[in-house]
């Protein structure tokens, strides 16, 4: 089990936006709902792997930009009725500084 | 304490109305369901294909059981509700089982009407209603040799064709010379009929019928003419009447049916009613997309949102027997006020007749080619004005400019194997299965489920063609009032509005003055919002980068790898050595791996990383070059020939007009893409009657025409006017492109924008008005000032927007 890593400020990401981390097994994108919450996903589309960082982030879902795919932060999961799951990481927010796990 | 609803009635309607409220109020009610038939809730519609041998039961289960269990709700089935006592708020089935409620939703449906003859009584007379009716005359098929169906309306017609295939020997008796005679005219009634002799049928037109003869079982059928015809099961399919023999008994004002106001909501406040036993607005309703709107709406009430109202429906029909094509739609016979457009070709099988009322479709019946139906519908419903389509309206849409993409139009002669959308590589075997086991009704459930017209739409006609094909009579479209997206009830124009007129400069400013029940809206109709704030307020809006497109943001053309594309802007199409150098010395200094001309007269790097964008843009803005915008919903390209400066039949200067033309328009955004093309005389070699805005020189000046395009479907450009100068020019672009900008809904090109207001609409307020021209255009300077700045420039200078192109953090 790896620890939890300082990836930067909370407002280094903006609001219903995203940012990237790049780590030796492919990119994680980092994304900030319009409340402040901060979620973790493979930056990778379960359809045909579009970057889900450079999407559009509403509520807690994020749109892929290639194909309009629609995943849930929370965990993961594609919104039916397409199927299929990114990968989701533990993300803690303290003293406005986001750590993830990777 | 949840509240308890309770729903008499477990078939489409109410059904469907539970579903959309536990989408919108999961936890609201503890919630019970009486229904008298012993099954889930069964797809009704398709009942057809059972009885033709199409399909099994369970191919047409919507609800099993396991779905109420899932969702906490009691199903009593087999169980007749008897009584409502609205006093102590309870309801009775006839075993005496008593249920409360605080909210109660009647879904009685409808009954079949008997004829009361004498006979009618007697065993092996059958109505066509539900499963047990259809066990019947499954039943009977294998006993007996002939049937006899009375009715020769949709109903009839399917029962009749699902009797035939199950080898009995079938006549239909019609009380007047036309079949389906509700929905056709007597032309398309006749072909239809002769189809359905060749298929075997026999018919016995303008027959009446007296009396139904038989013992324990019946034997024949006597007509008032005197004729007697042997018969071992009578079919009755002369129409359906609403149930409201419960709400009367309970004393719920009932007329037709039980009447609800525009929330479906009864006389009595507690009490709501869906489906075919509503009467709303003098109307009663037995196709099933009316139902689902009512469904929404009941909902939504039971919830208590309280938004949204049932404003009735206009419907259209389909027959759903396989292989047979028709449509028809609103008031298809017309009277003394209106005119006709009848297209008939016996030989082909095909059948058209629009009805036309003061320039406005009131009506339509087709026969054999259904392709355009939607179309006529969709005009019917949003009552356009079509005296500038006219001329071809009978041809259909294809035909409104030359057609493109496609060819295909008999979605009834497709085979299952034949790809319907070319984009998501759908086969019409795939959407007719998704249909049927998913139990889909809309285009929109359709697009969802398998992909199928949901990229260019180019297919749309053939899949709702499909779609009406297998669902059959009880198919419509969609409501006409289309809501931006699913995060709010509004439309386009009312958001257009609403945001001029309180002064919304912001999306978020759009949704909360206009209530959305999203916290964010979605990636629909946050880029829409944000632009409609913009183009209505360009000094005021706040342009707000996270809900634009990621090719918006980031000043770049995502591709399928995750990596972008870089198109310097090339002005008129017109460069130099010093231009092609500086492209030629970035591609070589960032690796870029493709470098290819565009159709619009540019060069486009391909493969860029994300990170490479910024210094690749200083580069090219050192040597004098700025985005070319190909990467947004904005003006693209103002393509030219080679004009007066050089060609032997030029006959104005068509580059240096571009040019002039590209640097007054260049950092406009738009609803759309926007194109455009000057060439210098009429062989048009800048191929401009295929752009938004293409300018044709001649002799004498310059023609002006909108409205082109030349993608999925190929539409020539609409002759706007004629000009004279170059200034005029100028003045008409700015102004029509204005009009666009202001007008047009989000994502609308200039031909579908075109082709909804009408041509006449857009030459009265651009070339006849000519103070309003002048307005328009002065808008468009104004709007100009606040955009032409340089978005690489921007952004290879200080930190704005840096972070979108740098990493977070490396972790290794």
């Amino acid at each position: 089990m790896t620890h939890f890593i300082e990836v930067g400020k909370l407002e280094d990401i903006p609001q219903l936006g995203s940012r990237v981390i790049s780590t030796v097994a492919g990119d994680v994108a980092v994304f900030r709902t319009s409340d402040d919450e901060v979620f973790a996903l493979k930056d990778s589309c379960p359809h045909q792997g579009g970057p889900l960082s450079q999407g559009i982030v509403h509520g807690k879902k994020v749109t892929c930009p290639l194909h309009n795919w629609v995943i849930q932060l929370e965990d993961g999961e594609v919104i039916a009725p397409d199927e299929g799951c990114a990968a989701k990481y533990p993300v803690k927010v303290e003293n406005n500084i986001v750590f993830v796990q990777l | 304490m949840k509240e308890k609803l309770v729903l008499v009635g477990n078939g489409m309607a109410g059904v469907r109305t539970l579903e959309e409220l536990l989408k919108i109020a999961p936890e609201k009610y503890d919630i019970t369901v009486f229904g008298a038939e012993p099954y889930g809730n069964y797809n009704r519609i398709l009942l057809s294909p059972v009885l033709a041998g199409e399909k099994s039961l369970d191919e047409i289960m919507l609800n099993d059981e396991q779905w109420y269990k899932d969702n906490d709700i009691a199903l009593i089935k087999g169980k007749k509700v008897v009584g409502i006592d609205r006093k102590k708020k309870t309801v009775t089935s006839e075993d005496g089982t008593t249920s409360s409620y605080d909210r109660l939703l009647l879904s009685t449906g409808s009954n079949p009407f008997m004829i009361p003859i004498p006979g009618i009584d007697t065993p092996g007379v059958i109505s066509f209603r539900d499963v047990y009716d259809v066990d019947q005359m499954l039943d009977a098929s294998k006993k007996h040799k002939h049937a006899v169906v009375i009715g020769g309306g949709l109903l009839g017609l399917e029962a009749a064709n699902g009797l035939m295939l199950q080898g009995m020997h079938v006549t239909v008796v019609h009380l007047s010379d036309t079949l389906m005679d509700r929905q056709m005219d007597s032309v398309s009634g006749n072909m239809l009929k002769t189809s359905l002799e060749q298929r075997g049928l026999q018919f016995l037109m303008e027959h009446s019928t007296e009396a139904i003869i038989g013992d324990d079982r019946v034997t024949a059928v006597r007509f008032k003419n005197g004729v007697e015809i042997a018969a071992d099961i009578v079919v009755m399919a002369v129409g359906i009447q609403p149930n409201i023999a419960l709400a009367e008994s309970a004393g719920i004002y009932s007329e037709r049916g039980i009447v609800v106001d525009d929330t479906m909501q009864t006389y009595d406040p507690t009490i709501y009613a869906v489906g075919e036993c509503v009467q709303h607005r003098g109307s009663t309703y037995g196709l099933v997309a009316p139902l689902f709107e009512q469904a929404k709406v009941c909902a939504n009430h039971l919830a208590e949102y309280g938004i949204g109202r049932y404003q009735g429906s206009v419907t259209s029909t389909k027959l759903k027997v396989t292989g047979i094509d028709l449509f028809s739609a609103g008031d298809f016979n017309g009277d003394e006020h209106s005119e006709e457009l009848v297209m008939k070709d016996v030989s082909r099988g095909i059948y058209k007749k629009i009805v036309i009322k003061d320039n406005k479709i009131s009506g339509a019946v087709m026969y054999g080619d259904t392709v355009d139906g939607a179309w006529y519908f969709q005009l019917l419903r949003d009552e356009t004005d079509i005296s500038d389509i006219r001329d071809n309206l009978l041809f259909g849409q294809a035909h409104l400019g030359d057609s493109g993409h496609g060819g295909h139009n008999l979605a009834s002669q497709m085979s299952d194997a034949t790809e319907v959308c070319g984009c998501n590589g759908v086969c019409k075997g795939e959407i007719t299965k998704a249909i049927t086991t998913k139990g889909l009704f809309t285009l929109d459930d359709v697009r969802a489920h398998t992909k199928a017209s949901a990229s260019c739409g180019s297919c749309t006609g053939l899949v709702e063609q499909i779609i009406a094909s297998t669902l059959g009579g009880d198919y419509s479209a969609a409501s006409n009032v289309k809501s931006i997206c699913k995060c709010t009830e509004h439309t386009h124009e009312e958001i257009q509005t609403a945001v001029k007129a309180h002064k919304l400069t912001s999306y978020r400013a759009v949704i909360k003055h206009m209530d959305w029940n999203t916290p964010d809206g979605c990636h629909a109709c946050r880029p829409a919002l944000n632009y409609y704030a913009l183009a209505a307020w360009p000094a005021e809006a706040v342009d707000d980068p996270q809900s634009r497109y990621i090719n918006e943001r980031v000043h770049a053309n995502i591709q399928k790898d995750g990596t972008y594309s870089v198109v310097p802007r090339i002005w008129g199409g017109v460069t130099n050595p010093k231009e092609l150098r500086a492209i030629a010395d970035v591609a070589d200094k960032y690796k870029v791996p493709t470098v290819k001309i565009t159709g619009g007269q540019r060069i486009d790097l391909l493969g860029v990383k994300k990170q490479d964008l910024p210094l690749m843009w200083k580069d090219l803005n050192d040597s004098g070059m700025v985005s070319g915008h190909a990467y947004g919903k904005s003006l693209r390209t103002v393509k030219t020939c080679v004009g007066k400066e050089h060609c032997r039949f030029g006959t104005q200067y068509s580059m240096a007009l571009g040019i002039k033309i590209e640097q007054l328009t260049w950092g406009s955004w738009m609803p759309h893409k926007y194109k455009i093309a000057v060439s210098g005389c009429p062989r048009n070699c800048a191929e401009a009657t295929i752009k938004d805005f293409g300018v044709v020189a001649v002799d004498s000046g310059y023609e002006l025409h909108v409205g082109g395009n030349g993608g999925i479907k190929v539409r020539a450009t609409d002759l706007l006017c004629k000009v004279t100068s170059e200034e005029e020019v100028i003045e008409y672009c700015n102004a029509f492109t204005q009009m666009y900008r202001e007008q047009a809904h989000y994502l609308e090109r200039t031909a579908p924008w075109i082709e909804r207001v009408g041509l006449s609409y857009v030459k009265a307020h651009v070339v006849e008005d000519q103070a309003n021209r002048k307005k328009l255009s002065q808008r468009f300077i104004e709007s100009q000032s606040y955009v032409q700045k340089d978005p690489w420039a921007e952004r290879t200078t200080g930190d704005f927007q840096k972070h979108q192109f740098v990493t977070l953090k490396e972790v290794s």
